[in-house]
This record gives structure tokens, sequence and C-alpha cells, in this order.
């Protein structure tokens, strides 16, 4: 193990350096990355399938895994909450819990960011609310990984995201209609190729930010509290251990605030997106 | 300083290592795709759809059981004016019933009163009148005794008009006879 040996790192920047070289420094991106093998540490690891298609790696990795687990999840528990509802209007138990967000995301996200006509975006915004929220939660759980921490998870989900918002907009106002509402009124002929340059960037800007934003946040937790565990062996003492554990379950109860409120941002912003590109007059 | 070395070693390492944070791995995409497209597929049908009819059938149900209830209360409220006017109507027409038997029966009592008092009146007259008839009645009736009684002591007198001493005596027994009388 890399800590049982720090003396292989001196103080100078030169060694580190060289030290980047080594992979054995990469322990707290073995987290945060990932792998070809899901590790449950103690007990060894699972091996998973590795595929190829047209020249293209799509090998099953541990965050195809745990989206697959996070689908399954949300697949069993809806059956279960659409049982429910058959049986009787009034909500119990699990269906509780899904009604509230269920409800959050159609009366405080879709209803006052998209306005008239939210209905139709609404199976969108409600699977990506959940998806993002239940991929979130899985990396808080022990031998648990986040795919929301993945730039590809995140850089699909923000592509799937554009593609509606567009998709959105030119089903409104026509696709002539929609490009040209891109560019304000009243503006002067001669700015309207800038103009139109601007806002041609501004619309991939958007998705761009969703997918950084979910991204950096699921990472920097992680990252954060491995980090604080990681002063334990790199300062070598057990004084800092009350005070790393202390630190790092603060930082792991800010990332169940974290992973609900991403959840939120992505949704909120994919529907104040689509609200701008549905109505365009405001 | 151990720390800050690996500090930097981490920033150093960041995005050139083998698998950094930032690479794009198109299979994970293509997997991506796939899982949410799935997932989008199959809760719309078995998820969404379902339930959202719920609960927009629930909010319904909601909604027009407040109508209902709202509905029943200006009802009620109607109904409760309604009964307040008739009452006070009827308490109103009760009042001039009475007001007016009142009247009725003062009316009555001074008629009564005055007519009791005018036959009390006439009665009175009648009474002073037959004593009067009566009186004079009597009057008559003892005028004609006493002419009678007079032409009869008259007669008498004439019938033993002889001598004195038996006039006298005639005279006496006729006072006698009129005492006795």
């Amino acid at each position: 193990m890399w800590f049982s040996n720090p003396n292989t790192v001196t103080d100078t920047v030169k060694t580190v350096g060289e030290a980047a070289k080594k992979t054995d420094t990469s322990w707290i991106m073995h987290h945060v990355l990932d792998a070809r093998e899901i590790s449950l540490e103690p007990f060894g690891s699972i091996h998973l399938p590795q595929f190829h298609l047209w020249g293209m790696d799509i090998s099953i990795t541990k965050h195809v895994v745990f989206m697959w687990i996070a689908v399954l999840f949300l697949i069993l528990t809806f059956v279960k909450v659409s049982k429910s509802y058959k049986k009787s209007l009034v909500p119990k138990g699990v269906t509780n819990l899904t009604e509230t967000l269920i409800l959050f995301v159609r009366d405080e996200i879709a209803k006052p960011n998209i306005g008239k006509g939210y209905e139709k975006f609404l199976p969108y915004l409600l699977t990506v609310f959940f998806f993002i929220l239940t991929c979130n939660f899985l990396g808080l759980i022990p031998y648990g990984s986040t795919a929301t921490g993945n730039i590809s998870v995140t850089a699909t989900l923000a592509t799937i995201s554009f593609v509606v918002i567009q998709a959105g907009g030119m089903m409104k106002n026509g696709v002539f209609g929609y490009i040209k509402g891109l560019l304000p009124h009243g503006l002067p002929a001669w700015l309207i190729p800038i103009m139109f340059v601007v806002e041609l960037l501004g619309l991939f800007t958007k998705p761009f930010a969703l997918a950084i934003r979910l991204f950096a946040n699921m990472t920097a937790g992680h990252i954060v509290i491995l980090a604080l565990l990681g002063l334990i062996f790199i300062l070598h003492t057990y004084v800092v251990v009350p005070v790393s554990i202390a630190f790092a379950l603060f930082i792991f109860l800010l990332e169940v605030l974290v992973a609900l409120l991403q959840a939120y941002i992505f949704t909120m912003l994919s529907s104040l997106f689509i609200g701008m590109a549905y109505h365009q007059e405001h | 300083m151990n720390l800050l070395s690996y500090l930097l070693l981490f920033t150093f390492s960041g995005g050139e290592a083998q698998g950094g944070p930032l690479d794009v791995n198109p299979g994970l995409i293509l997997w991506t795709v796939v899982t949410f497209l799935f997932l989008l597929f199959v809760l719309k049908k078995i998820a969404w759809k379902p339930i959202l009819n719920s609960l927009n059938e629930r909010e319904n149900l909601i909604k027009e059981s407040l109508e209902k209830a709202e509905n029943a209360r200006k009802e009620a409220e109607k109904l409760i004016a309604e009964n307040k006017s008739s009452m006070a109507k009827a308490e109103e027409e009760a009042q001039k019933i009475i007001d007016q038997s009142r009247e009725h029966a003062e009316k009555l009592k001074t008629q009564i009163l005055d007519e009791s008092k005018q036959t009390a009146k006439k009665m009175i007259e009648d009474a002073a009148a037959e004593i009067e008839r009566k009186n004079a009645d009597a009057f008559n009736k003892l005028k004609d005794q006493v002419a009678d009684i007079a032409i009869n002591a008259a007669e008498k007198i004439l019938k033993e008009n002889l001598d004195k001493k038996q006039q006298i005596k005639l005279v006496d027994k006729y006072l006698d006879e009129m005492n006795k009388n």
C-alpha cells in the first residue's frame, strides 16, 4: 500500500514530479474513476465483461453497472408505487415519499419554469430527476459508485437535455421560427450575424454547464472525504483520526444535501431552458 | 510538507494520468444513452402516466368536493337567511294581529259600556215613567173612589133625609162607616 512507505516521497517538488509518473498516488482517483471491475475490498472483486463493437470499446464498467442498479431500483420502486395508486388514491408508505418528490418536480420545477404546456416534458424531467438522485445516492452507500461523478455520464445526460430543449422549442415554434426567435427583437441588421453566433454559443454553453456542474459537484465531495481520511495515513498519527472522521462525516452529510440539490438543479435548469425555448417571446 | 507534496501530486496527475477524471469514454456514453432512454421509456409507461393521472384525478376529486361543500354551505346560509326573514315576518304578523285584536277589544269594551249605560239610563227613565204613570193611575183611582164614596154618602144622606136627629144619626153612622173603611 502506498501509505506504508511514505518516505518514497521527499519534500522536494522534483521528487513530487517524479512520483507523479508513478500510479501509486492515484488512490483517491481510484475511488472516483470508472473501472473495469467492482472492488469489494476485503472479499475480492467482480470482473466485468468486456465488449467491442465496430472498434469501439463498449465494455460494461463500474458506472454502467451502478446506472443499471439505479434503473432497477427505480423500476421496482415505481411499479410498487404505481400499483398502490390503483388500490387507493390516498398515498401510503413509500408512495408518500415519491409523491412528495413527483409533486415537487411538477409544481415547483416544471410548472413555474416551463409554464403552459409543461405536461409534455414532465416524463423527461421526472425521469432525469429520479435517475440523477438515485445515482447520486448510490455513490454514498458503502461499495457504491457515483455514475453521475463521471463526465461521460453527465455530458450524455446534458446532451439529452439539449436535444429535449431544442426539440421542445422547434415543436412549438417551428424549426425556422425557433432559429429566428433566438435573436432578440429590434436588432440592427449589422448586429445579426454577431448576435446569432453569440446566441448559438449560448445554446451549447447551457448543457455544457449542466454537465460540468453535476460532474464536479459529485466528484468533489468524494475527493474531499477521501482526502480527509487520507490525512490520517499521511500524517501518521492517531491524533488526527477524530478530526478527520468528524470532518469526513460533516462532508458526507453535506454530500447528502448536494446529492439532492444537484438532482434538483439539473432538473430545474433543464426545465428553465425548456421554458425559454418553448415560450420564446419572453 | 508531505501533505503539500501529495496535493501537488494530485494536481499534476489529475488530467493527464491514465483514466483521468475528464476522460471521455465512448462506450460509457453509449451505455448511458441506452440506459437513460430505456429508463425514460419504461418509467413513462409504468409510472408517470398512471401516477400523474391518479394525482390529477385526486386533485379534481378534492376540488369538486370542496366546491360541493362550498355550494352546500351557501345553500344552508341562504336557507338560514330565508328562515330568519320568514320568522321576522311571522312575528310582525303576530304582533299586528295582537295589536288589532287589542284595538278591537278596546272598541268593543267602550261600545258595550256605552250601550249598557244607555240601557240603564233608559231603564231608569222607563221606571220613572212607569212610576209616574202608576202614581197618576192611583191618584185617578183614588179620585174615582173618593167621588164614588162622596156620591154614595150623598145618596145615603139623601135617602135618610128625615129629621134632624135622624140626620145626625145618619151622619154619625156614615162617619163610622167611613172610619171603618
